[in-house]
């Protein structure tokens, strides 16, 4: 049985099933998101950790075939977000998603964190530019960009650019926030900028993060859930996992013995 | 101790030398190939000018066709042309971006849309006289748009609409997965992420394709031919702008019009040596107005990929 956590939860996941059309990618998860803590997913390729993660913003609605079973449940409103009668998009306004590659939009740095605000028809211009600055200064990004606020933000650098999409996440004050492998392109100086930064970022928001570096999830996380084949083998507090792992297939992995 | 064996040095030399007189073969035969449709083309060109210069003024572009060569000119067709191609963009680029966008990112794969999908790629290969024969059906006898400028602009609008579709769906296709899902996640909506993103990302290649288009439409004779344009048209359609109120005035649309290839198409096809040279002149302008739009294309698609790398 998977570890009860005793603190206050954002997020419950009960017997989480998930296809790509025939093929199950997740089996019976359950998970407890602890708010405004860290929750890594380790594991190796081919695991599912994406898969799952992409399943907290719906992102698999975009793709035909692809099907959930079971529930997410978003406290505190207990609301079951993977439910077919809940619109993704309500989902997607709740909880943001940084990815794999930073993937700014070819517009300003300005526009691209006002973008979450525009879908959102907002159009009074101080609260966007104070939203826009207080989402930079977040995601530590004000002080090298202040001056060039409106250039084009392909112009930053590739840390730069990670942290932009950060900032862009931040500004719609999500609930959740979702990281998948974000300094698997980036260098090892842009790499421990961004790691500080969502240490950081915990106080305001609940934070999933996916990461193939076990070096990162235990910097970084709080709880770590270990995945393989699509299950959840062993979930606990960090240091827990990461020191005294109570399967035989958690120690083989964070060892190196495999993956 | 056995040394390896010493390769021949002679028969390799030898074998060498052959590779690359082959080598060599081949660069002239790719040369000449260049060169024979280059010199071809540029010698038709320098033709066309040599003779048509004579009748190049401004007299050329502001005369409506005469029974004497001397005093014929092109106005009626060049208007007629810059008409009919307006009526053509109207109608073959909203058409043509509404269903690229509709194929690339609404369509669900089904039989029929699979279906619809390979007539599309093969319209763009039926001959143009086809599309003329279909017009005259529908657009002249069925809808009663007579052998007006509409028909013509439309016509020419289906003809060049599967070019249209085919460039917006490639420069759509160009639009890495990454920028959707970005546009996606911060919750935007289907429509959002096509009008924030997908279009203004997409707009070069859709110009481009639009350009392109226009282009061959321009130099399109016998889909004109056969709807019925007139090749002796001594005035122009009526004016866009009125005096009195609405000021706007679609009258022109319903009028009848030469363009610039059939009036070249009827001088050349007299016995007088003054109307061949006439030919050669408005070729001329043709030519031109060809080069400008193509012109245009080359600026905007450098301008729009110097801005996009992805």
């Amino acid at each position: 049985m998977v570890t009860q956590i005793s603190e206050g939860l954002k997020a419950e996941v009960k017997d989480l099933n998930f296809y790509y059309t025939h093929h199950q990618a997740l089996k019976n998860i359950h998970l407890q998101i602890a708010e405004k803590k860290i929750t890594a997913l380790i594991g190796p390729s081919g695991c599912g950790k994406t898969t799952y993660l992409r399943c907290f913003n719906r992102m698999h609605d975009l793709y035909p075939g692809n099907r959930y079973e079971g529930e997410i449940i978003l406290f505190p409103d207990q609301l079951n977000i993977i439910s077919p009668k809940i619109d993704p998009i309500e989902v997607r306004m709740r909880i943001s998603m940084v990815f794999q590659k930073p993937n700014p939009f070819p517009k300003t740095v300005f526009e691209n964190v006002a973008y979450g605000l525009r879908v959102r028809g907002e159009s009074r211009r101080s609260l966007v530019e104070d939203k826009v600055e207080k989402a930079l200064k977040q995601a530590a990004l004000w002080e090298e960009v202040k001056d060039r606020v409106q250039d084009l933000a392909f112009n930053l650098s590739g840390g730069q650019q990670q942290r932009l999409c950060i900032a862009r996440a931040l500004a719609t004050d999500p609930e959740i926030l979702l990281f998948d492998e974000p300094t698997s392109a980036l260098d090892p100086t842009a790499t421990s900028k961004i790691e500080e930064l969502i240490m950081q970022l915990k106080k305001e928001v609940t934070i999933i993060i996916v990461t193939h570096n076990m070096q990162q999830a235990a910097r970084v996380s709080d709880y770590t859930a270990f995945m393989y084949l699509g299950e959840i083998i062993e979930f606990d507090k960090t240091d827990k996992v990461f020191t005294h792992p109570s399967k035989k297939l958690t120690e083989d992995y964070i060892t190196g013995r495999f993956g | 101790m056995s040394h390896a064996k010493t390769p021949n040095v002679v028969e390799m030399r030898k074998r060498i030398a052959l590779n690359k007189t082959r080598d060599y073969i081949f660069w002239v035969i790719g040369l000449l190939s260049t060169l024979i449709g280059f010199v071809l083309l540029f010698t038709m060109i320098i033709d066309l000018f040599i003779d048509g210069f004579p009748r190049l003024s401004g007299q050329f572009l502001l005369s409506y066709p005469s029974r004497f060569p001397e005093k014929a000119g092109i106005l009626s067709a060049w208007v007629g042309t810059t008409l009919v191609m307006i009526v053509t963009a109207a109608t073959a680029v909203p058409l043509g971006i509404g269903a690229g966008i509709y194929l690339e990112e609404y369509r669900r794969k089904n039989w029929l849309t699979h279906l619809i999908e390979i007539n599309m790629n093969n319209l763009a290969g039926v001959p143009s006289i086809i599309y003329g024969l279909l017009a005259l059906g529908v657009f002249v006898y069925f809808l009663k748009f007579g052998e007006s400028i509409l028909t013509g602009g439309l016509t020419l609008g289906l003809l060049i609409l599967p070019m249209v579709v085919i460039a917006t769906r490639e420069s759509i296709r160009a639009i890495p997965n990454s920028i959707r899902e970005a546009s996606y996640a911060l919750g935007a909506t289907k429509w959002q992420t096509i009008k924030d993103h997908i279009l203004p990302y997409s707009s070069g290649g859709i110009l481009t394709g639009m350009i392109i288009g226009l282009s061959r439409a321009i130099g399109e004779t016998a889909p004109i031919i056969t709807v019925g344009a007139l090749t002796f048209i001594a005035f122009l359609p009526s004016s866009p702008i009125t005096p009195e109120f609405p000021f706007l005035s679609f009258k022109w649309l319903l009028d009848p019009f030469t363009v610039m290839p059939i009036q070249m198409f009827n001088w050349i096809s007299r016995p007088q040596k003054g109307f061949h040279v006439n030919a050669a002149a408005a070729g001329v302008i043709l030519l031109f107005m060809t080069l400008l739009m193509n012109a245009f294309a080359i600026y905007m698609r450098y301008k729009f990929r110097k801005r996009i790398k992805w």
